[in-house]
């Protein structure tokens, strides 16, 4: 290694300069590709039947975006925070040591992945406001107690009238939630069963309760597993509030869309609208759960400054 | 016990049994691991326990620290009984709660450091004081950063366990058990996942632990570790204790033949490492 004279300097290899590996079906791929696109683009803009024009004043007109807001993205925000926590507590309930507690958390999941949505919603829309008109909160049995002592129905400690909501977003939001906590329930319980035991152990070791290790340790953890499966979730959770119409909820995207579609008979250019909103909404989507996995993955090897720069937002410097 | 080695005698070593563990017995699933152990040590005192793979030291420290539950005999640290209220006789079992008080005082550095990896450094030490004592965080950050400085990471406190090397991991970890300010630190191979150059900085800071007074039981195969820094060496096999005494005693002259057979299969591997171990704290740069 120490031969290197003025001869030997010009013998060793220096940089490389090589010749890429070529691809030449690839630009065959791109080319067939761009063909098919430029034929969809000038369908849709020649054709007037697809009146794409027609379909921008309809995504602008305010029943649809009043439809968007209240039934799509309110819908979809409150389903999935019952679904999330909810599924939370049942994972937990579900690798918990207390039987009655995993028992209850199986049921739960058994019973709400069984029914398709679409039939929960429409019996909980039709079915509780018929079964159950009124809804008392108080003793259990408390109707049953006091007409058997003939006292005055005094036990009850506050009463809800069900019909008033019962064609409520409210419905429709508490059986989506109800139905997404038990898939929910199985992807965190993969996300707080990734974590490694040793992990539990030493938030033990300190002194901490299982609930302060869970919230501490645990779960910051398994988020990092949790939140991509999240993320689809969510995305179908868009698409699923257009089953919000079966309860039926007046004030959703889909629902509307067909009311206009089927007054002004320009149909599909009407359905593209409503399209396009969800495919808006779940792009957003996309891009949050992209800052949110970010987010969770600290310290994980997902920090490098090379993989945390999207749409020139620059990363903040993990640390104290 | 008094022919201890030169840095054991600088210290001093109460006649207080801080802990007391008298016939503790485990098995999983009918494998008996631990068959009667019993154990004492004082306050101030540093027990390394010696033995052969699977003969129930990892086992044993977890007992200690309640990551296990024993199925026979007592543990008590500092006079409280481990796990369970002695109400005439009749034992009951602690709720979870007062268990988790009870681990508070007892610091644990585990083989593979389990540190939290969604936290920086100077987050892991905060995390035992801020949470389960209820410290303000100021106060908190102040005796972490000064805890990571003992431990020679002041530098790196900004940074993820996944930022840092086993061996400034492994002195993280101590940092983040002593944070709690225990009475008794349990340490269960805290080099054997190590490479071997950075054994010696984690020997290092266990060293000027001990040398604080600090009572520990150390599950170590480095034997130069054992024999200066020991005041008692504690030889299992099988879920027994073979033999137990100071280091030059056990080590040099084992009275078991069990002893013997184990330290010479150690020996060898010993030799090869020496030169590692002997390298100082803050002698290079980290
Ligand atoms: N959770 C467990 N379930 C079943 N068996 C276990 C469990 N933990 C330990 N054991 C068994 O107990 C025995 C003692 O294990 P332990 O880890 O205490 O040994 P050790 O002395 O620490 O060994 P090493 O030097 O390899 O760490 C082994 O035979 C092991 O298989
Ligand atoms: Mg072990």
């Amino acid at each position: 290694m120490t031969a290197g004279t003025s001869v030997d300097q010009e013998a060793r290899p220096g940089k490389i300069e090589a010749r890429p590996v070529r691809h030449p079906w690839r630009y065959v791929g791109v080319v067939i590709i761009a063909l098919l696109v430029a034929m969809i683009i000038s369908s849709l803009v020649t054709n007037e039947r697809w009146d794409l024009p027609f379909a921008l004043r309809v995504m602008n007109y305010k029943p649809i975006i009043q439809g968007l807001i209240q039934g799509t993205i309110i819908g979809t925000v409150g389903a999935m925070i019952i679904g999330i926590v909810g599924g939370i507590l049942l994972a937990m309930m579900r690798l918990s040591e207390n039987p009655v507690l995993r028992g209850v958390a199986f049921l739960y999941t058994w019973f709400f992945r069984a029914i398709p949505r679409l039939v929960l919603l429409a019996m909980l829309g039709t079915g509780v406001g018929y079964l159950y008109p009124k809804l008392d909160f108080g003793l259990p049995f408390s109707q049953q107690i006091t007409s058997a002592f003939g006292m005055s129905n005094d036990l009850t400690f506050y009463q809800l009238d069900v019909n008033s909501i019962s064609n409520g977003i409210i419905i429709g939001i508490l059986g989506l939630g109800l139905s997404e906590a038990a898939y929910m329930a199985e992807i965190a319980r993969a996300g707080i069963q990734s974590v490694d035991r040793g992990q539990s152990e030493a938030a033990q070791a300190l002194g901490m309760s299982n609930g302060k290790a869970m919230r501490r340790v645990i779960l910051p953890q398994a988020m990092r597993v949790i939140v991509p499966p999240t993320g689809n979730e969510t995305i179908a959770m868009v698409k699923d509030t257009s089953l919000l119409s079966i309860v039926p909820v007046t004030a959703e995207l889909w629902y509307q869309i067909t009311v206009v579609g089927s007054r002004t008979l320009k149909i599909m250019p009407t359905y593209v609208a409503g399209f396009a909103w969800y495919l808006v909404v779940c792009t957003i989507l996309m891009i949050g759960q992209y800052f949110l996995e970010r987010r969770f993955g600290r310290g994980f090897g997902t920090t490098a400054p090379g993989r945390t720069r999207m749409l020139g937002l620059g990363s903040r410097e993990g640390g104290a | 016990m008094t022919d201890t080695t030169t840095t054991a005698d600088t210290r001093a070593v109460s006649d207080v049994p801080l802990v007391r563990a008298l016939n503790v017995s485990k098995a999983f699933y009918g494998n008996e691991v631990l068959k009667g152990i019993d154990l004492d040590v004082r306050e101030g005192e540093v027990v390394c326990l010696l033995g052969p793979s699977g003969s129930g030291k990892t086992t044993f420290l977890r007992c200690i620290n309640q990551l296990e539950t024993i199925d026979g005999g007592r543990i008590w640290i500092d006079g409280d009984l481990m796990g369970y209220d002695d109400r005439n006789g009749q034992l009951h079992r602690l709720h979870d709660k007062r268990i988790a008080a009870q681990r508070r005082d007892i610091g644990m550095v585990f083989q593979r450091f389990n540190l939290f990896p969604h936290m920086t450094a100077l987050q892991n030490v905060m995390e035992g004081p801020v949470q389960v004592k209820g410290q303000g965080k100021g106060e908190s950050r102040a005796a972490a950063l000064e805890l990571l400085e003992r431990v020679g990471l002041q530098e790196h406190c900004a940074h993820f366990p996944a930022q840092l090397s086993g061996g400034q991991q492994q002195r993280v970890a101590i940092a983040r058990a002593l944070a709690m300010k225990p009475k008794l630190m349990l340490f269960d191979e805290p080099t054997s996942a190590l490479d071997p150059e950075l054994v010696g900085e984690v020997l290092a800071v266990m060293r000027e632990l001990a040398q604080d007074g600090m009572t520990m039981i150390v599950v170590t195969h480095e034997m130069s570790f054992a024999r200066q820094v020991a005041d008692r060496v504690v030889f299992m096999d099988a879920g027994v204790v073979v033999e137990s005494g100071p280091p030059a005693e056990v080590i040099n002259r084992p009275q078991h033949e069990r002893t013997r057979a184990f330290l010479s299969r150690l020996h060898a591997e010993e030799e090869h490492r020496r030169e590692a171990i002997e390298d100082p704290l803050h002698g290079n740069d980290h």
